[in-house]
């Protein structure tokens, strides 16, 4: 991302531990643009909390970004922060409003990348339609941390339509995907020291929740169940909603076809070459939706319409056989179960 | 990846499975060696296209399933108390050692790296001066010529501070292994493709000829290995025994003589211990004797007392063929790939573990 908003200047470079002991320093970095950019009446209290108001069911999510590396192509922690907390509350059937931010930083971090990641906050703050309402800086020893860190929470209003459960998945309905899958986790995995390797993809992290609004105004309580498959990938997140919707009197399998899932040439190419499965790959603008199997089709040629839904596709469906297992035809007709993942995906050594 | 399409079109493969069908007449049992090709059967589904009487079994041809015990064991010593950075092939760190994994090492602090490559080690070792630097070198004939390149290159660039931890097996005398136990009902093999392409097939037709049954050298892809179970079952149907080369594309009968001299110039051939099936003669490699110094085990003189490996497990049974992973009492319950009792179960090319993670309760997509 390109820096938009001319950092200030300061007589430091550098955070260092001064940065976050709440004196003269911690006043001097926020005082000095971090309160600037990130502007609303909200912040402009410089209180030690936001006061809300709220009315009706309120959605409410937390989340901790630990990214490495915190620069990437495609973006920063700081898109990642507020599009994956936003997302996270869109995926609740919620209007995102309020983000909280907590920032630990490593000693050393220079403020230019501090002021980067800042700058792609308000951007996609903004851009999401979200205020940073609250927040609190903290530095650790060189050493204890990398880079960066942030904690967020999110608030939002549930929106008026929204039935979104695991609860409310029947047999018969259909999986939907929102957009290519596996993209950021490659685009990431493309930059980790070590594994280095040539490509032009970028990291799909994205807003959804527009896309969302838009899709629960037309087919409210038709949509049972959305999710975004971020860590553990497409695969670990239907493991999660077959073995949850698993109890009691219906229960569930997934069923999935390998030659509807949408991957990008690219991104089954790196994949191929590093071992990996793309169902298990982190994504980030992605989100799985479960919808009436009557309204599949119109669901999917809307969404196909909206922002980031153009590569959407109908990749499975839901069914009363193999309850609690999700079960993948491949591209040549065979069967096999896609099991949840174990610890972190390894790449194979042949 | 385009030219692979044609390797996984639908029509072809169910052109291949149809032929099978109609050419099977009786049971047979055929063992796939190489851990990729079980990888590439149950993540494609292949198995359940198979009719029942076909019965592949998966064979040892996991390196990481079969590295001893003892040598994990080295890792994480020289990774834990030599301060060493310990550089690995992905799915090696989480494989248990009689104490820790590399995975647990390094979360206890050890320095114990993933790479693809061991060259990217030797970059270390390059910008690392004041480090020792140690690839553990595992693998078949398949990555042995990268492994050897990167001591060719650590010489040339005169590093002291480079070694390798090599645990190289190969494959033709675990196949006589196989065929060596009274208890194997082996019919025919899949050989690898992979280690085909470096080694050539000289060392096969012997084989095939001594133990009367077919080997046929087969690739990785959907089509490649049900043509290759094809030409399997037709040499059986007729009562033949002779090598076959399935992958043409890319296998030919001198391998590649490049890879082949830079493996000579490192590695000379060794007893060595397969972990689950014990020691089998002249069936691995080893740093040349005049190469000491890029060799971590006598670099390092490490002694690491050996340990019984758990009585439960039946790796030895399962890479044999002689059990299936579903057939041991542990299976899924206390074995399992968050705790694995034994190798088979760690990597997603280990029999146990492609059981457990592709077809573990689906009765249909099993036999």
């Amino acid at each position: 991302m390109q820096l938009t908003c001319p950092m200030p200047k300061l007589d430091f470079d550098v955070i260092t531990l001064g940065h976050g002991s709440g004196g003269t320093l911690t006043h001097k970095l926020l005082e000095a643009g971090v309160f600037d950019l990130l502007k609303n009446p909200l912040l402009d209290t410089h209180h030690d909390g936001a006061i809300l108001n709220l009315t009706g069911k309120t959605a409410f999510t937390t989340d901790s970004y630990v990214i490495s590396p915190p620069f990437f192509p495609g973006g920063t922690i700081g898109e990642l922060a507020v599009n994956g907390t936003v997302n996270d509350l869109a995926m609740c059937g919620a209007i995102p409003r309020y983000l909280s931010l907590s920032f630990i930083l490593e000693e050393g971090l220079t403020m230019s990348e501090f002021w980067e990641v800042l700058v792609s906050i308000k951007t996609a703050a903004d851009r999401a339609g979200v205020q940073i309402v609250t927040g609190d800086t903290k530095v650790v020893e060189r050493g204890k941390g990398d880079r960066i860190f942030i904690n967020t929470a999110g608030i939002g209003t549930l929106h008026p339509k929204a039935d979104i459960s695991v609860g409310c998945v029947q047999p018969g309905d259909k999986l939907i995907v929102s957009g290519n899958i596996a993209t950021h986790g490659m685009a990431i995995m493309s930059v980790r020291e070590g594994l280095e390797f040539e490509t032009s993809l970028q990291s799909d992290t994205a807003p959804l929740n527009h896309t969302v609004q838009t899709l629960l105004d037309e087919f409210g309580p038709s949509i049972h169940l959305l999710r975004d498959p971020t860590r553990g990938g497409v695969a670990t997140v239907l493991n999660e909603i077959a073995r949850d919707r698993n109890s009691g009197a219906a229960r569930i399998g997934i069923d999935i076809q390998q030659a509807s899932l949408p991957v990008l040439e690219e991104v089954a190419g790196a994949c191929e070459l590093l071992g990996l499965d793309p169902l298990y790959v982190a994504n980030e603008g992605v989100f799985l939706a479960i919808v009436a199997a009557d309204v599949a089709e119109r669901f999917v040629g809307r969404l196909q319409t909206l922002p980031y839904g153009e590569s959407a596709a109908i990749m499975g469906s839901i069914t009363t056989e193999h309850p609690g297992q999700v079960v993948l035809t491949s591209r040549i007709g065979g069967r096999r179960v896609v099991s949840m993942l174990v610890g972190e995906q390894l790449p194979r050594i042949c | 990846m385009k030219h692979l399409s044609e390797y996984r079109d639908p029509d072809q493969v169910d052109q291949y499975v149809q032929e099978i069908h109609r050419t099977v007449t009786r049971p047979w049992t055929i063992m796939e060696v190489c851990g990729g090709q079980t990888h590439s059967l149950v993540k494609n589904g292949i198995l359940n296209l198979l009719p029942e009487s076909v019965t592949m079994v998966h064979g040892p041809g996991c390196p990481v399933c079969v590295t001893p015990v003892n040598l994990i064991d080295k890792a994480v010593y020289l990774a834990e108390e030599k301060g060493v950075m310990l550089c690995s092939f992905g799915d090696m760190i989480r494989v248990p050692g009689s104490g820790r994994s590399l995975l647990e090492a390094k979360a206890g602090g050890a320095d114990v790296r993933i790479l693809y490559s061991p060259l990217e080690a030797v970059r270390l070792a390059r910008d690392n001066p004041n480090r020792e630097v140690v690839f553990f070198a595992v693998g078949f004939e398949t990555t042995a010529p990268a492994n050897a390149l990167s001591v060719v290159q650590a010489r040339q660039l005169g590093l002291t501070n480079y070694s390798i931890l090599a645990s190289h097996v190969l494959v033709p005398p675990a196949m006589e292994a196989v065929m060596n136990d009274p208890d194997t009902n082996i019919q025919a093999f899949l050989a690898a493709g992979h280690v085909c392409t470096i080694m050539g097939t000289g060392e096969y037709a012997p084989l095939a000829e001594r133990y009367r049954l077919p080997i046929v050298v087969t690739g990785f892809e959907p089509v490649d290995l049900l043509h290759g179970i094809l030409m399997t079952i037709r040499q059986l149907e007729r009562g033949e025994h002779k090598l076959e080369n399935q992958y043409t594309r890319v296998v030919r009968a001198e391998g590649n003589p490049d890879a082949r001299r830079v493996i000579d110039q490192v590695f000379e051939v060794v007893d060595r211990e397969w972990r689950g099936i014990g020691t089998i003669p002249r069936s691995g490699w080893e740093v040349r004797r005049e190469l000491a110094r890029f060799d971590a085990n006598r670099k390092f003189s490490v002694s690491i007392p050996k340990v019984p490996e758990c009585s439960d497990c039946i790796a030895g049974l399962v890479l044999k063929g002689i059990r299936k992973p579903n057939e041991c009492t542990e299976f899924g319950t206390r074995c399992n790939p968050e705790r694995p009792l034994g190798a088979p179960m760690v990597s997603s090319e280990g029999a146990c573990a492609a059981y457990y993670h592709f077809s573990s309760a689906l009765s249909d997509c099993v036999e």
